[in-house]
């Protein structure tokens, strides 16, 4: 196989910066009962990338994700988050280390209200150990105003409110605690054309302050505006990592439907794509 | 043709149940637009009303009757052990589980409380009867019972994954089996006399005319201070709060409420065979027309407001009620949240067996004896109360206080109905038809009114 050019690259800008990658992700295995879902995956990420996940339904993408957001430990492989192997046994470990997650369902109690989400877990409490409702709704109207400044619907719980005001409150939710290292599991996937030049504005602020992006797609587009490298599963395996400015859409649908690299593929292939 | 038919004919109930509904929708919007302005719980709000229907329908039903002090204070005290267990039973079934085994865990920590005071402690300890330190010894064994009894099924539900109706279900055969497993199974009495003061009965029961007064006004202060306590702290963040004539409502209904409930417990006179007992004690010479003593607060009454306000407190205050109502609002979310949901579950669990104990130890020293058959059938009364009280079954839905007055619109039914001579088989009925209706007619005007 093709170790390829980029992996080259990726290696010599870390002996450039002295740095290990914010991520690595090595021989990663996860198993539902005899189904492999993930095998032998390697992908990395560092700061201030972002870096597409692509493939097909049941590639893989999401669950070897969930390995790193602590949702669903892998069972087998090693993580590196600084260059110090980590154990992400659930998602309190994951946040710990500064792995936060925008998940498909967006994973919001329906039954409270914006504040209560964006706090869920790390609830601000007064001397006495209490939830400080009012400190906690402050700082949601804060964060929510920057986000979606028309959000006003600050007491009534989520489940009224539209798609795009829920995807926002998760996507406060996982920057607000400092996060290092982002997951957005197709954050675009539910929204209409102006919620996603928002989404897709965010992600580019959060790039440029140096946080660390996986960003699973379906939507070829969405990556190649975003993404710096893209990795494409296929079947629970890694097709391979390229850089976005080295390939065409093409190519990485090759990868994504028949799994070879642009390398590999010919000419004709390539035509059949188009039907 | 004949499918048109059909289908019209089953339109047109449909219809005719708009109609019906549709205005009393409409009055709910209104209602509604009113609370959202005040920030009152609209489900709570109607039940108020609700209750207030039922009082005065039966006082007028019983010529008055049914609005006597004397009837009042025995309502109140009979919803009390239904009550405290249901303020546990809204966490349950909010975080999507179901408890069937409260009514046996109620009987089991009954029956130990009785044996701990009567039998265990006055023959191995030594303690003499009615003793200053007996009732405190027997309450902490009940409650370490009913934590530890909570502990098991919660384990089994949290840890090892047994659905909890199973769990529960088991546990209700379980606890009142083993109650005959100790001393036969013989009804133990009587209660130490200190003991039998969160009974209710008179005349030991109750607070008196100053206690009364004063619990009044202090909870009086209570409301205020915690309306402008709020009030003052949304300010300093800049939030909208309420308009002035809301918080005066607010103020001037709440303090009125509670003013009225000690006026009406004040103006229930010891039964003058009690009073005349009393007095003979006392060595007080009657006065003619005999000895009016005010009853005033019920004992059982005070200790269910101390409950009622722990559990608002655990429940909407602190973390752990944030997370039961997270769970129950979508559960993989919460786990995802990193919250620890087992521990959660584990916790309502242990919450409701240490509620058990306490209402065994109102009904205990109430009968003033430790009998096998205390809280049998109580399961389906607590989990009536939260429904009637607005807890959804879907989870995620529900409050305390809502519970609380679930249990006390069901213990005036029932009274209600005695005093107007409504046969007991009647009462159930009457009592699981308003159960169906309530639900109904919440989930009816909920679709209608969004």
């Amino acid at each position: 196989m093709s170790m390829s050019t980029t992996d080259q690259a990726a290696a010599a800008a870390a002996v450039a910066t002295g740095a290990a990658p914010l991520v690595e992700m090595r021989d990663m295995f996860v198993a539902f009962g005899g189904v492999h879902a993930v095998q032998n995956v390697c992908v990395d990420l560092r700061a201030g990338e972002v870096v597409g996940l692509v493939g097909g339904n049941g590639a893989g993408k999401t669950t070897l994700m969930r390995a790193l957001s602590g949702a669903h430990p892998a069972d087998s492989g090693e993580i590196l988050i600084d260059g110090q192997p980590v154990v992400i046994p659930n998602p309190r470990a994951a946040k710990a280390l500064g792995v936060e997650t925008i998940y498909q369902t967006l994973a919001l109690a329906e039954n409270v209200d914006a504040a209560a989400n964006l706090f869920l877990g790390r609830e601000l409490k007064t001397r006495i150990g209490s939830l400080d409702d009012t400190a906690m709704e402050s700082t949601t109207r804060k964060v929510m105003g920057r986000l979606n400044p028309n959000f006003k619907n600050f007491k009534t719980p989520v489940v009224s409110l539209s798609g795009g005001q829920r995807q926002a409150i998760a996507i406060a939710r996982a920057i607000h605690f400092n996060a290092r290292i982002l997951i957005m599991d197709e954050p675009t996937a539910a929204l209409g054309p102006a919620e996603t030049t928002q989404v897709r504005n965010v992600i580019k602020q959060l790039k440029s302050e140096g946080i660390g992006i996986f960003l699973i797609s379906h939507d070829i587009h969405d990556v190649f505006d975003l993404a710096d490298r893209i990795s494409v599963m296929l079947h629970g395996k890694l097709v391979g990592t390229v850089n976005k400015t080295e390939v065409t859409t093409d190519e990485v649908l090759a990868m994504i439907i028949m799994g070879k690299m642009p390398g590999e593929v010919t000419q004709g292939e390539l035509a059949k794509l188009h039907g | 043709m004949t499918q048109v038919t059909g289908d019209a004919g089953a339109e047109e109930p449909r219809r005719a149940w708009s109609r019906w509904i549709e205005p009393i929708a409409a009055g709910v919007r209104g209602v509604q637009m009113g609370a959202r302005t005040m920030e009152v719980d609209i489900r709570l709000a109607g039940m108020i009303l609700a209750l207030i229907a039922i009082w005065l329908g039966f006082g007028y039903a019983s010529n008055g009757l049914f609005l006597t002090p004397r009837n009042l204070y025995d309502v109140s005290v009979q919803s009390v052990p239904v009550a405290i267990m249901a303020t546990g039973m809204v966490l349950i079934i909010v975080s999507r589980n179901i408890d069937l085994s409260v009514g046996s865990i109620m009987g089991f920590t009954a029956y130990m409380m009785a044996m701990t005071q009567a039998i265990w402690l006055p023959q191995n300890l030594g303690l003499g009867y009615n003793s200053f330190s007996i009732w405190i010894v027997a309450l902490i064994v009940g409650m370490a019972l009913g934590a530890l009894v909570g502990a098991i099924q919660g384990g089994l539900i949290a840890y090892v994954g047994i659905p909890s109706f199973i769990v529960t279900l088991g546990g209700l055969l379980i606890w009142r089996g083993l109650i005959f497993k100790v001393q036969q199974g013989q009804t133990i009495a009587p209660m130490d006399k200190n003991f039998s003061i969160i009974g209710g009965n008179l005349p030991q029961g109750s607070i008196g005319l100053v206690f009364t007064w004063v619990v009044g006004i202090v909870i009086c202060a209570g409301i205020v201070y915690a309306l402008l306590a709020s009030r003052r702290k949304r300010r300093e963040y800049g939030f909208p709060v309420r308009p002035r004539w809301a918080l005066a409502i607010l103020m001037v209904g709440g303090c009125a409420t509670v003013l009225a409930a000690a006026w009406v417990y004040n103006n229930y006179p010891l039964p003058p065979l009690l009073a005349a007992k009393y007095a003979k004690e006392h060595g007080i010479i009657e006065p003619a027309g005999g000895l009016i003593i005010p009853v005033g607060l019920a004992a059982p009454v005070l200790l269910l407001g101390a409950v009622t306000l722990g559990m608002m407190f655990l429940a909407t205050r602190r973390p752990f009620g944030r997370y039961v109502f997270s769970i129950g609002g979508n559960p993989e979310a919460a786990i995802l949240a990193g919250i620890n949901t087992r521990r959660t579950i584990l916790g309502t669990f242990v919450l409701m067996g240490i509620l058990c104990a306490i209402a065994a130890a109102v009904q205990t020293a109430r009968l003033d004896a430790g009998v096998t058959s205390t809280g049998t059938g109580y399961e389906l009364l607590v989990i009536a109360a939260a429904v009637i009280g607005g807890t959804s079954f879907a989870g995620g839905i529900g409050t305390i206080p809502g519970a609380v007055l679930g249990a006390v619109v069901m213990q005036s039914l029932k009274s209600g109905m005695v005093t107007i001579g409504v046969d007991s088989p009647m009462q159930d009925v009457a009592v699981g038809s308003v159960l169906i209706m309530a639900v109904a007619l919440d989930s009816l005007i909920q679709r209608r009114a969004k």
